[in-house]
């Protein structure tokens, strides 16, 4: 068919990962591999943001060493250790090992082994449980010894 | 480019339904992509109430049986209904695969959805237009290369050499791997996808081909091969149980070789 100007129609495009805009079903029913690989992307995103934030502390350290009563570092660490602060602290936590875990999954690609379905899967399960265990130590410990 | 949603034009929108028979013994709901370029406006869903005591166990069954009984203008493409055309590759339950070796039983959920191969262009209901991936294929040039004089009879191959094609040459290009790929979604027009990188590895590790360098020199850019992320989709899907995923890691290791 053609529209009213007599070009060709131009032809729609299958649906992929969502079936009309955003909101709408999604189409692609997602495989664990598919999750890791996206989640890895996110993670390494979330630490550039948590590379700014440890820059941040620098900075504050440095400011406020001229300072009698530290109050520019005192106020930075007021604003991580908020509950908001904690939030994202513990966000980085899990990006920090979760992108790890994940890197060496890559690394073992690279090297040309782990591809095959079965340990991709078993591997994509062993990076998640890794980084959700090793956040949890690590918070578990701050807990203990009175660092939150 | 990312575009998580679809063009305006391409959104899916309610359509037809179409009641079971009177009678029907066991009555399945098929949801069913349509796009009829002659009408106006976007692709639709249509749903289709089915005997399924009254067709074959395949997906590829169902349509035939749609097609013969309910609705003549759905299209969709069919070839040899044992999975070595590759011609009825779509996307069956939210996974690319074969209508004609997938069982219905085997689609999760209520409704079955059946939609065309991924982010394609669609010529028609269940027909996506495939000129890219054929010229994507042809563009590896997927043929013997040889420089040295031809030999009186055949290029000879040892056994061992030959087993380095297992798991490559068995590759049917039912573009269902290729239309898995996000990394294929969002860069089909610069990455050439699974399912043309495996052939380019196969080419690659033939012991008679003789222009591997040449080969590789294609493959060293930025967008053609270097868009694999390994997101798995690729082997996820394949309905040979082939793994481009694994063929690319071997391309991009050869690429490393070379300079080192």
């Amino acid at each position: 068919m053609t529209d009213a100007s007599g070009a060709p129609r131009e032809r729609p495009k299958s649906p992929h990962l969502m079936t009309g805009g955003f909101g709408s079903p999604l189409l692609w029913r997602w495989h664990i591999t598919m999750f890791t690989s996206i989640a890895h992307r996110a993670t390494g995103v979330a630490l550039y943001i948590g590379a700014l934030l440890l820059a941040g502390w620098a900075v504050a350290l440095a400011a406020s060493l001229g300072e009698t009563d530290h109050a520019t570092y005192a106020a930075y660490m007021a604003l991580l250790g908020s509950p908001l602060g904690k939030l994202v602290m513990f966000g980085l936590t899990l990006s920090v090992f979760y992108h790890l875990a994940n890197g060496v999954r890559h690394l073992m690609w690279d090297a040309g082994t782990g591809l095959d379905i079965k340990s991709a899967n078993f591997t994509a399960v062993a990076a998640i449980a890794f980084a959700v265990a090793a956040t949890l130590a690590v918070w578990g410990i701050a807990a203990m010894t009175g660092a939150l | 480019m990312v575009e998580l949603a679809l063009p305006k034009n391409s959104r899916v929108q309610k359509g037809r339904h179409h009641p079971a028979p009177a009678g029907a013994k066991k009555v399945k709901t098929f949801k069913v992509y349509r796009y009829d370029p002659e009408q106006p406006g976007n692709p639709r869903w249509d749903t289709y109430d089915i005997d399924v005591e009254a067709c074959g166990p395949m997906v590829l069954d169902v349509l035939i049986h749609i097609k013969n009984n309910v609705d003549p203008t759905l299209a969709f493409r069919r070839s040899c209904r044992e999975g070595v055309c590759g011609s009825c590759a779509m996307n069956i339950g939210g996974r690319n695969t074969l209508a004609c070796t997938h069982g219905h039983e085997e689609i999760p959920g209520k409704e079955c959805q059946i939609a065309p191969l991924p982010s394609m262009p669609v010529v028609k209901d269940l027909v996506p237009d495939l000129t890219m991936f054929y010229a994507q294929y042809a563009s590896i040039e997927p043929w013997l290369h040889t420089k040295t004089p031809e030999p009186q009879q055949e290029w000879r191959q040892s056994p061992e050499d030959r087993e380095k094609l297992d798991g490559l040459y068995e590759c049917i290009l039912c573009a269902c791997c290729t239309t898995s790929c996000p990394s294929y979604w969002w860069n089909g027009e610069k990455y050439l996808g699974p399912a043309t990188l495996l052939h380019a590895y196969r080419w690659l590790i033939d012991s008679r081909d003789e222009a591997t360098g040449e080969r590789l020199d294609a493959l060293e850019d930025p967008f053609k091969l270097y868009r694999c992320h390994t997101i798995m989709n690729c082997a996820q899907v394949c309905p040979k149980g082939l793994n481009p995923a694994k063929a690319i890691a071997e391309v991009k290791k050869m690429l490393v070789d070379r300079v080192i």
